[in-house]
């Protein structure tokens, strides 16, 4: 194995700017999931009729799928019908859509774990319902569920690389792309893509970590 | 242009079928053999030696951290660079296994530690061996936490076989390739596949929100 011409800075540079992508795609799908899980789940939280099941059951379905099917959907299938997007754009669409359902899952479950006490001390004090959720429910449940929220996030970062199958320059992509040209670039690339991985992910374990710590 | 047309599904059962079963079978293999993997690292970590207790939380550490894609990869491009073979299916359901592992190895670990010390400490004082108050006294405990966890990485399996449609693995996404190819419909071909994943996935979920619910009402 040839690390050192493996490493060579054309290489590194293509890897890193695969990496460059990663980052891109997963900022702006952390974003996204965010607002849309904090919408979604606080609906279903609120059981409001209609909506509030109607919007469960398009969470559920989507938690259940795969999320290389989602991608792919969105990113080949759809195009063939018209209805074309930038991969970019697919690839972050396909990201939030998912994570945003998984993160709604998260948003919901944290909002129950709210101390019933809580709510009823604020409905007694005069409060409204909306202003219930929004002063008392929304910011004890948000702090509750911060470390599954980094989970999820580290899982999104993770994911990006399924963006591979509508052929988005990503890390995984660009490694695809060295390792066809020569046999030897093969196992260096993938341990330098790990690292890149490795590095971003071990670090926000580290933060939910010290979240979780916090509440106990 | 003919956008929908149900008629994919049974034109082309026999490719679905063979597909699903591959993804069936990629999940199943996937996960007997992360269980496996997954206990031994998990009895490693919790091991009263320092050296095993490291490898453990490393191999944990490290896996978590990385895509499912970079395991697979290593099984599917990384190997055949070093002069040894494997085909999609296998170094598919492989990198699944490996991944997986590391995931079921946390979940049975934070299950053991979730039973209070003094269980452990009252059956070694009332005489049983450190293996008979596991047996005995931790691990039926322990089953509560880690029971449903394990169904939420089965779960996890069967939606991350996907990736087997990555290295050409004779799944679902696969075959629906092939018969999208063969019909110019890709929106029918996809959403049939969409509700083939769907039926494994969605009874597994809805036997682990059972569990989840059913062991809340025992702590209680």
């Amino acid at each position: 194995m040839d690390f050192a011409g493996a490493y060579s800075w054309p290489n590194l540079r293509f890897l890193l700017q695969g990496f460059w992508m990663t980052l891109q795609v997963a900022g702006l799908a952390i974003v996204f999931s965010f607002i849309l899980g904090v919408v979604l789940g606080t609906i279903r939280y609120a059981r409001i009729p209609v909506l509030s099941t109607v919007i469960a059951f398009i969470v559920d379905t989507i938690r259940n799928l795969p999320l290389l099917l989602i991608i792919f959907f969105i990113g080949i299938v759809l195009p063939q019908t018209g209805l074309r997007l930038p991969v970019f754009w697919a690839a972050v669409v396909g990201l939030s859509i998912f994570e945003g359902a998984m993160i709604a899952e998260i948003v919901r479950s944290g909002l129950s774990s709210v101390d019933k006490g809580q709510v009823e001390a604020a409905r007694a004090s005069g409060l409204s319902y909306m202003q219930t959720l929004r002063h008392i429910i929304l910011p004890l449940g948000l702090r509750r569920m911060s470390p599954p929220m980094v989970s999820q996030f580290i899982a999104l970062i993770k994911d990006t690389s399924l963006a591979v199958i509508i052929s988005l320059p990503e890390l995984m992509r660009n490694v695809q792309v060295l390792s066809g040209s020569s046999f030897a670039y093969v196992i260096p690339a993938l341990i330098f893509a790990s690292l890149l991985y490795f590095t971003v992910n071990y670090s926000l374990s580290l933060v939910a970590k010290r979240l979780e710590a916090r509440q106990t | 242009m003919v956008i929908w047309d149900s008629s994919v599904l049974f034109d082309h059962w026999d490719r679905y079928m063979q597909g699903f079963g591959q993804t069936v079978l990629a999940s199943l293999l996937a996960l007997i053999g992360s269980l496996i993997i997954g206990t031994i690292i998990a009895i490693l970590r919790i091991s009263p030696y320092r050296w095993l207790n490291v490898f453990g939380a490393a191999y944990v550490e490290f896996l978590r951290n990385i895509p499912l894609l970079v395991v697979v990869f290593f099984f599917f491009l990384g190997l055949p660079s070093l002069g040894i073979p494997l085909d999609g299916f296998s170094s598919g359901t492989i990198g699944l296994m490996v991944y997986t592992s590391s995931f079921i190895a946390e979940a049975i670990r934070a299950g053991i530690q979730a039973v209070p010390k003094g269980q452990t400490e009252a059956a070694r004082s009332s005489g049983l061996s450190y293996v008979q108050s596991m047996w005995h006294v931790v691990l039926p405990q322990a089953v509560k936490v880690v029971l449903p966890a394990v169904g939420n990485q089965m779960i996890n399996l069967v939606k991350n076989s996907a990736i087997l449609g990555v290295v050409a693995g004779l799944d679902l996404m696969y075959y629906a390739d092939l018969i999208s190819s063969d019909t110019f419909l890709p929106i029918p071909v996809y959403t049939f596949v969409a509700l083939f994943y769907l039926v494994l996935t969605v009874p597994l979920s809805m036997a682990v929100h059972y569990m989840e619910r059913r062991f809340a009402r025992s702590n209680a």
